[in-house]
């Protein structure tokens, strides 16, 4: 144990949780309005919004997951208003 | 991973798959402008964030056991303040107690009590899933009439809990503290709000936040929002603020959906839809209308 028994946060001795899951979240590129409602309600905080030259929006953003801790709950694909996160078998 | 999301709370933690209370953290400690203090009472949250050698918390965090969270917290605050007279700190820091619905309504209401009492100034955040999850569904005194838990098991003769939730909020508001208020992790922008207004607020405050649980509600890992905006469109779970006494709700609903719609999705009420227990439901339905009905007079 570390000196006076604390425990500094390292995420490289993270889990990687990503294995939790046997679906995982794909979007699709033309649907994606890169409004990042997804993104508060992730509980894992795995999606950003990033850039993408084959974004269809005017932000030219869409949703891009972190595959290392997504447990795949499908929060995501629930609450997009364009229907276009859908979960995939992996 | 999003940084700017993760700047408190990393992934990493073993939080179930589809559990609500990562995004109220990270809503609610976001709206932090200085350095945040946390102390966490035994739970679910404190149990998967700090798996050893790991810890998901990027802020300083103590967990010290069930019932004292808001005690522990009180030290430290008081410490803070010790030291800021001696002039050996001078920076702004918050102090934020995460708790459970059994460390807080049950085990945690004696310290919690006492901190709001003494006026520390410190934010407590409860985070509602109501029961025990963490050791697997016992009622807690959160846990809502009718509901099928482990210690409240259904069969012939009952139907799952059969006494109501505990006003928490009016037991919160009668130690006159200048700010508590009911959120729900389904209406981010609403937490956020409260959250901030708690955190400017000068002595203790308090945050009650509607967190669904996939697990032992027994519902699809993926409906965690829609289940909690239902709880709010049914009026089950109103979102209204009290400060300085004064109740004021923040959200009316026009023509609220029937109870049923908040129920129907759950495994844990599963058995309310049958002919025998139909009048279960019809309770359920009046005990909700009663609260809301309350709610609209204490803010008249």
């Amino acid at each position: 144990m570390e000196k006076g028994a604390i425990i500094k946060h390292d995420l490289k001795k993270a889990p990687k949780t990503g294995d939790w899951g046997y679906v995982y979240p794909r979007v699709n590129k033309t649907r994606c309005s890169g409004c990042a409602t997804c993104v508060p309600f992730c509980p894992e905080a795995a999606i950003s919004m990033k850039k993408d030259l084959e974004a269809a929006n005017k932000k030219g953003e869409i949703s891009s997951f972190d595959y290392d801790f997504c447990k795949g709950c499908g929060v995501c694909a629930d609450v997009c208003p364009m229907k276009a996160i859908t979960m995939q078998k992996k | 991973m999003n940084e700017e999301l993760a700047k408190n709370f990393a992934p990493g933690h073993s939080a179930c798959a589809g559990c609500a209370f990562p995004a109220i953290i990270r809503a609610v400690l976001g709206e932090s402008q200085d350095p945040v203090v946390v102390a966490n009472a035994t739970g679910c949250m404190e149990v998967t964030s700090t798996l050893y050698p790991y810890t998901a918390w990027k802020t300083p965090y103590i967990h010290n056991a069930f019932e004292n969270a808001s005690a522990t917290m009180s030290g430290v605050e008081r410490a803070y303040k010790i030291f800021q007279k001696k002039g050996k700190i001078d920076k702004k820091i918050k102090f934020v107690v995460f708790g459970g619905d059994g460390g807080t309504y049950d085990i945690g209401l004696q310290s919690l009590s006492g901190a709001l009492e003494r006026g520390h100034n410190f934010l407590y955040v409860l985070y509602d899933n109501e029961a025990y999850m963490n050791t697997g569904n016992q009622r807690s005194s959160a846990t809502p009439y009718g509901a099928n838990t482990e210690t409240t098991p259904v069969g012939k003769k009952s139907f799952g809990k059969d006494q109501k939730r505990k006003d928490l909020m009016a037991i919160v508001a009668a130690h006159h503290v200048k700010y508590a208020a009911q959120a729900n992790v389904a209406y981010l922008a609403d937490l956020k709000r409260k959250a901030k207004k708690a955190l400017e607020t000068e002595g203790p405050t308090f945050l009650n936040v509607f967190s669904p649980c996939t697990n032992n509600w027994k519902f699809p890992t993926s409906q965690y929002v829609r289940l909690a905006r239902t709880a709010t469109e049914t009026n089950y779970w109103p979102l209204f603020e009290i400060e300085d006494g004064n109740y004021k709700i923040n959200m009316t609903i026009e023509n609220p959906k029937p109870i049923e719609e908040f129920l129907k999705g759950q495994g844990r009420f599963k058995h309310l839809f049958s002919e025998k227990n139909k009048h279960v439901i019809e309770e359920m339905q009046k005990i909700t209308n009663e609260n809301w009905e309350r709610l609209v007079r204490l803010s008249k």
